[in-house]
């Protein structure tokens, strides 16, 4: 395999950062020093004024594959993924049909490994993911799979949920919870308040969320069983697990970056492009948000890419399907939620090396053998890493993105920050922001 | 705020200036009397076409729009998407495209979903959409054919002409409304416009039927309804939209008439001279009586009529200029 | 029936400023007199006549004719008010005129119509008030009655009873009311 020299970039480790080189050969890093010779045949990227991180990892990934294809496919979504800097998705569940078999995921897997990148897929909890029986979670464990989730809809039925995690335990698995509790939000396609009443449009509260947390905290803690919550979107969410990870209780949690930087009045114009579950929320919950990211609140960014085909998203706002992309825009818009002086270490935690640790990529799973993501990055790491220039000034366009369906809502936006080089595997799959 | 509805889209009231809202009362006034003339037709609109799409079947409206724009010789294409293949779940932009094809310059549109016809404005730009209704959001021109009526009467009791009086009437009018208004696009419209106008605005109704943070609209919520009744210069009833699953936010409806129908015995609270108002269609015995309905301070059929002009207004005022002063 | 006579003395308003005054008040009603001796020399059954007033700058004119038309005759002559704005073959490229009310109680079959406006121009107007008229009914004829006529007809169309003939330049405007008759040019704010 080839060898390759990241030249110059500010090295992010763990806690600390320092300008360096690295130099990665057949799929791991082998040296990561001051300055590194430009060994022969090697060829060189120029990572000078920019960040040189662990390759992302995003923990919530709608590959539409199988059967929406036309939104997405897990090649389109993988190339997207890459472009925003991912070297592994964990792809969601709520495929037609849902991934709640060993075949399924089987071919999800196999099909990732057709990508530049790796694709770990999350199992579905329940049968078809209607939150009535278990799905085979053992069996997809020993496919390799880490993450059990309904993800679309929350587990409603707080005894199937209970079950769910008295049995995912000795698996060692991770369920995470789509917390709604879709009887209090039913109907519902924005955020629950003024603005919602003065549109006509019913809202699907921010207590239908906190409900649903406040619920799966108290089974955790019965259960024993870790638990991962999804794009939380309010700060009373935060802080409910931030007190139950306080006392001990084995819970993560992620927010997605349109509850960092979009509100509830984007959907003011009825635009279904803004339509997304749980809803864009008050300003006031947007700003929570960014200052619990900042304080170490959150262990996670994760895009909920959820693409739509643009025909739906062309219906009326309480017909049309929620969600919107994410992949290509991630860590661009986490970037801007930190706000200003942005801590490197921090950054590569929240899009990195946090979501990693949850993930649990693997070298030694049994179906499909990923790399390892969230390193520190040393000698021996496999070779998945990032450059990412924080003083890029681009726009945002849907004339350039990868995915499939190309109707983010974020078309037009300025932008600070850009992915310029991925490197997956030891492969650079994203040169200059463009695909190799 | 707009300043004028001249060549402007019609999709809610809100942000519309008393000017504009004035601007059409009196223009509706002059379509008033040509719909008293034997022959109740002008070529204001000739050579126009103006699509009506009802994805929502309503035939009081559309019935009222069609005649409005046939009464301004306008060309009218009617779709009754209700009855025909066009189902929900249809791409707004796809149907929008294929009426947009046969050549129209307006399109009144209703929808079962909020926001629908803002939506359709963008696929659409070079064609003025008018809001027939769109889910609970806004019924704008039932809000301009209710303040149009309410002057009407008003200005007649006061011996003067509805133009002369201008707002006037308006300022510190003491209006009730009563009933589903979290599920009411007229409420929305009304609301809007009679506070625009300044009129004093309460509210009474279950706790259920309120809307979420009603608290930031332009209104009082009333604790005492008998007490509201004696209070109203004019109390505007609102139908229970059971079709919308009203009927799961009271316990029955036999309990909302005892609680907020405007029953028989309840009439005799108001005054005399208090306007009763209802948007139709009544769910007679629910939240009006059918003796009350009758009563002659209930102007709810002049509510109908009122529609024609008020409607042939809107059309006239967005079709028959060039919107930017643009043209010659 | 009496209307009130809206713009009495209007000669400077954001669309209109008089550089001169062509016709004084009374030069008005001594103009308005004539006419009204013309019409009743012409027309002979006046109870068939009703005087129709163009909104809004022929209304004060019409009103005081059909005042004079009673005076000279002893019978009362009807009025009625006419806004053309629905009528007008324009509406594309001009802005929608605020409009006024129409007020025309008769059946106008087989009356005489006097038409009275304040100054005859292009004669689409009138073009549109023929039009609205057949609205009514079919009057027997129609006459038109114009303060002043300043030329420059884009239409086959004559007044019948003139206040005044004024030449003008296309750039410059008139403006007539019972005060009397200016010159003026448009557009000062």
């Amino acid at each position: 395999m080839s060898s390759l020299l990241v030249r110059g970039g500010l090295v992010v480790g763990p806690s600390t950062s320092s300008v360096g080189d690295v130099l990665v050969r057949d799929g791991v890093i082998v040296d990561v020093s001051d300055t590194i010779a430009l060994p022969p045949g090697c060829s060189e990227i120029d990572a000078r004024g920019c960040w040189v991180g662990p390759g992302m990892v995003d923990l919530h990934a709608h590959l539409r594959e199988p059967g929406r294809e036309a939104a997405e496919t897990i090649e389109s979504g993988a190339h997207a993924g890459a472009i925003g800097g991912f070297t592994a998705l964990v792809a969601m569940p709520n495929t037609e049909p849902a991934l709640d078999n060993v075949a399924l995921v089987s071919y999800v897997l196999d099909r990732g490994t057709r990508t530049p990148i790796d694709v770990a897929v999350a199992g579905a909890i329940t049968v078809g993911r209607k939150g009535e029986s278990l799905a085979p979670m053992a069996e997809m464990a020993a496919l390799g799979v880490r993450l059990f989730t309904d993800d679309g809809i929350g587990v409603q039925d707080p005894s199937v949920m209970r079950r769910a995690l008295t049995y995912a335990r000795p698996l060692g698995v991770r369920l995470a919870q789509h917390c709604e509790d879709e009887l209090l939000a039913a109907g519902g396609s924005m955020n629950e308040g003024a603005l919602s009443s003065r549109l006509g449009l019913v809202g699907r509260p921010a207590l239908a969320e906190e409900l649903m947390v406040m619920r799966d905290i108290e089974l955790v803690r019965l259960t024993g069983a870790p638990l991962h919550f999804l794009h939380l979107s309010t700060i009373r969410s935060l802080n409910l697990v931030d007190a139950a990870r306080r006392e001990g209780l084995p819970v993560t949690c992620e927010v997605a970056p349109h509850h960092l930087t979009l509100d509830e009045t984007s959907c003011q114009g009825f635009d279904a492009l803004f339509k997304v579950h749980p809803p864009l929320r008050a300003a006031s919950d947007v700003e929570g948000l960014r200052v619990a990211l900042r304080s170490g609140l959150v262990d996670a960014v994760a895009s909920d890419h959820a693409p739509h085909a643009p025909e739906l998203k062309d219906l009326a706002f309480d017909e049309a399907p929620a969600g919107l992309l994410g992949l290509e825009y991630s860590a661009s818009l986490t970037f801007e939620a930190l706000g200003g002086d942005v801590d490197p270490v921090q950054f590569f935690s929240l899009l990195s090396r946090g979501p990693a640790r949850i993930a649990q990529l693997r070298r030694d799973d049994l179906r499909v053998r990923h790399s390892a993501h969230g390193g520190a990055l040393v000698a021996g790491d496999d070779a998945n890493l990032v450059v990412f220039d924080p003083n890029a000034r681009w726009t945002a366009s849907n004339a350039t993105l990868h995915s499939r369906a190309t109707n983010s809502p974020y078309d037009g936006r300025a932008l600070v920050g850009q992915v310029r080089s991925t490197i997956a595997k030891g492969t650079l799959v994203v040169h200059e922001a463009e695909l190799v | 705020m707009i300043a004028s509805l001249r060549g402007e889209n019609l999709l809610t009231l809100e942000g519309v200036s008393d000017a504009a809202l004035l601007e059409v009362l009196d223009t509706a006034e002059s379509f008033v009397e040509v719909n008293r003339r034997s022959i109740k037709k002008v070529p204001a609109l000739k050579g126009k076409v103006v699509a009506s799409i009802f994805f929502e079947e309503s035939t009081r409206t559309r019935l009222s729009f069609e005649t409005a724009a046939k009464r301004l010789s306008a060309d009218v294409l009617s779709l009754a998407v209700a009855s025909s293949s066009v189902k929900k779940g249809e791409s707004l932009r796809d149907t929008t495209a294929t009426i947009d094809a046969l050549g129209i310059d307006a399109l009144v549109m209703r929808h079962q979903s909020s926001g629908a016809a803002l939506q359709v404005s963008r696929y659409v730009p070079h064609v003025r959409v008018i809001n027939a209704g769109d889910g609970l959001h806004q019924h704008p021109t039932q809000g301009l054919l209710d303040a149009f009526t309410i002057r009407q009467v008003l200005s007649e009791r006061a011996d003067t002409t509805g133009v002369e009086s201008g707002l006037e009437l308006f300022k510190g009018l003491r209006v009730l409304i009563v009933g589903d208004v979290r599920h009411s696009r007229v409420a929305r419209s009304d609301i809007v416009a009679y506070s625009t106008l300044g009129c004093e605005v309460r509210v009474a109704a279950p706790g259920t039927l309120l809307p979420a943070n009603i608290e930031t609209w332009p209104v009082t919520v009333v604790s005492d309804f008998d007490e509201a009744l004696e209070w109203a210069d004019v109390v505007g009833l609102l139908r229970l939209q059971r079709e919308r699953g009203s009927g799961s936010f009271v316990p029955s409806l036999e309990e909302f008439t005892q609680t907020f129908g405007l029953t028989f015995a309840r009439a005799k609270r108001l005054r005399p001279t208090t306007i009763i108002m209802h948007p139709g269609p009544m769910n007679r015995g629910v939240e009006i009586d059918s003796k009350v309905a009758d009563l002659a301070s209930a102007v709810i059929t002049r509510q109908v009529t009122n529609g024609v002009p008020v409607r042939m207004a809107v059309l006239y005022l967005a079709l028959a200029s060039v919107r930017d002063g643009g043209g010659s | 029936m009496s209307f009130k006579n809206e713009r009495q003395t209007p000669p400077r308003d954001l669309a209109f400023l008089a550089k001169s005054q062509l016709l004084s008040a009374d030069d008005v009603e001594r103009a308005l007199r004539r006419m009204a001796h013309e019409i009743v020399e012409r027309n002979h059954a006046l109870e068939d006549m009703t005087v129709i007033g163009m909104q809004t700058g022929g209304v004060g004119f019409a009103t005081r004719m059909s005042e004079l038309l009673s005076d000279i005759t002893s019978t009362t002559t009807s009025l009625g008010l006419l806004d053309v704005s629905f009528y007008r073959d324009d509406l594309n490229v001009n802005p929608t005129p605020r409009t006024s009310m129409t007020a025309i109680d008769d059946d106008l079959t087989d009356r005489t119509v006097i038409l009275v406006d304040d100054v005859l121009f292009t004669g689409r107007t009138i073009r549109a008030a023929l039009n609205a008229l057949s609205d009514w009914g079919r009057p027997r004829s129609v006459q038109l009655a114009v303060m002043v006529d300043r030329g420059h007809r884009e239409l086959p169309i004559r007044p019948d009873y003139v206040g005044k003939n004024l030449p003008t330049a296309l750039d410059e405007t008139i403006r007539a009311t019972l005060d009397g008759v200016w010159m003026g040019t448009k557009g000062v704010s």
